[in-house]
């Protein structure tokens, strides 16, 4: 069974909290009521068919999108309303934003900088860190996902898997207290997606808390601490991976994985040769 | 042959009218591109108040012929107790006119980037006009630098207008030539191979700008 979290208010306050968030595109509801804790350290996979809300729930986290009810802390403090019950004007929200690593579905590198200076823009502008201190952690960070010859390069001569490496690099430079990934490798071609999810394995094992819209069930398995499985806009069912997968306790679940099963084109364990006829 | 040799005896003369003429210009289109990337800011903007008043303006100056705007703002504007010298009202009225358009260009290519980029911006923390100038106007002048090198082409000959307003310009200096010299087609086909010159030079630092582009596509 799931462990308790730890109670908050003894030291363990979950570093991110959503609690009854609501989120409608006119009279579409698209978020409805949900609530999240993610403490430090943890993976969470959100998991759910497209159009189930994911992105949009991470989007409303770091305020992209502003949610219509609802709130989100981060390490306790209230995002996107300031503590005295004003929404928050842009300096307050940019900086929580540079507290919060956000990495796309379409990479969204800057296409007019290098890759060093995509990894240094924010640490260095935004954050305004000493440039030297910044350049030689981005040179780091380069090296850590692989591309470090690929500094002085372009976004745009890049494959997906490269740029969405540099994606994650440019996150984690401004040393974030969580990470939010949207679909990092749905815009990859298959032979690419793994390169790009052993640098998210290694942040997982390394203890950095994230959370993940992804549609790679696989990962999700692997590298998760918990599932939480959107639909409609709801969370219908949150699990440790190793029960999500196996014995999923709602029917809806149920069957999304069940579809996933069958559209996967990931070869089965069969123990019988593939026949053509 | 002889006309020619007249134009160059004045040479002094041509050569001020030019130096002018690349004052004005270069004084205008940096005026008018830092104004009208201000002005796209407010056209993409979501206070629909300055939007329709800024579209409005825009709208009313792509519809004014150059050469009457500038006659309403060196001669029309004293009514109104505002007394401009000649430069002034040439550069004022060459800056705001074309300011209109670059606006539009700039928002035409706004509309072109892909949004993913600039939400990214604003993601890593960047806001206002720190956001506008380090993530969406660089690839913005990338994208549209031809666009904008023939608006700053256009108000290079817009300027010669400006010799109605007895601004000392080219068209200026080579006009005072040939009335004194009688010496029409010399005077003024040496004026237009130097204005030629000078779309020379802008569409070489146009190249040289879509140079940087090409290596970032």
């Amino acid at each position: 069974m799931n462990l308790p979290p730890p109670a908050a208010g003894n030291g363990h306050r979950p570093v991110l909290t959503v609690a009854a968030l609501s989120k409608a595109f006119g009279c579409l509801c698209v978020l409805e009521n949900i609530n999240l804790q993610v403490h430090r350290g943890e993976t969470i996979c959100l998991l759910g068919p497209s159009g189930s809300g994911k992105s949009t729930l991470l989007r409303c986290i770091n305020w992209l999108e502003k949610p219509d009810s609802g709130q989100v802390y981060l390490n306790g403090e209230r995002i996107g309303v300031t503590t005295g019950g004003v929404l928050m004007g842009d300096r307050d929200l940019s900086a929580i934003r540079t507290r919060i690593g956000m990495v796309f579905q379409h990479f969204a590198l800057w296409p007019h900088l290098s890759v060093l200076q995509n990894v240094m823009a924010a640490p260095v502008y935004v954050q305004r860190r000493p440039k030297a201190q910044v350049r030689a952690e981005a040179e780091g960070l380069l090296a850590s996902v692989g591309l470090s010859d690929k500094r002085d390069t372009f976004p745009a001569k890049l494959s997906g898997g490269q740029k969405q490496r540099v994606g994650i690099a440019r996150a984690l430079a401004m040393r974030p207290e969580l990470l939010l990934f949207d679909e990092p490798t749905s815009a990859l071609d298959p032979e690419l997606v793994g390169e790009v999810l052993v640098v998210i394995r290694k942040l997982a094992r390394d203890g950095m808390t994230m959370v993940v819209v992804t549609h790679e069930m696989d990962f999700a398995r692997e590298a998760a601490s918990r599932i939480v499985f959107l639909d409609r806009g709801r969370v219908v069912e949150t699990a440790r991976p190793d029960k999500f997968f196996v014995a999923p306790a709602t029917e809806r679940a149920r069957q999304f994985l069940q579809r996933y099963e069958s559209n996967s084109t990931r070869p089965t364990s069969s123990d019988r040769p593939q026949s053509f006829p | 042959m002889h006309d020619f040799v007249v134009v160059w005896s004045e040479r002094a003369l041509l050569l001020r009218g030019l130096g002018n003429t690349i004052l004005l210009s270069l004084a205008a289109s940096v005026a008018a591109f830092a104004l009208g990337a201000l002005v796209a800011l407010v056209l993409m903007s979501s206070k629909s108040v300055y939007r329709r008043l800024f579209a409005g303006f825009v709208d009313a100056m792509r519809c004014v012929p150059f050469l009457l705007f500038a006659y309403i703002v060196y001669y029309g504007l004293p009514s109104f107790g505002l007394n401009l010298d000649n430069w002034s009202a040439g550069l004022a009225a060459l800056t705001i006119y074309n300011t209109a358009y670059l606006a539009e260009i700039l928002r035409g290519a706004w509309l072109a980037q892909p949004v993913d980029p600039i939400d990214a911006g604003y993601a890593f923390g960047f806001t206002g006009l720190g956001h506008f100038r380090r993530i969406v106007l660089p690839p913005l002048l990338l994208s549209a630098a031809p666009v904008v090198g023939n608006q700053i082409i256009q108000i290079v000959k817009d300027s010669a207008f400006l010799t109605v307003i007895a601004l000392p310009e080219l068209t200026h200096a080579a006009s005072s030539i040939q009335s004194r010299h009688y010496v029409p087609f010399a005077a003024f086909i040496t004026a237009v191979l130097l204005y030629w010159t000078l779309c020379l030079v802008i569409e070489a630092c146009v190249a040289s700008i879509g140079r940087l582009a090409e290596a970032r596509r």
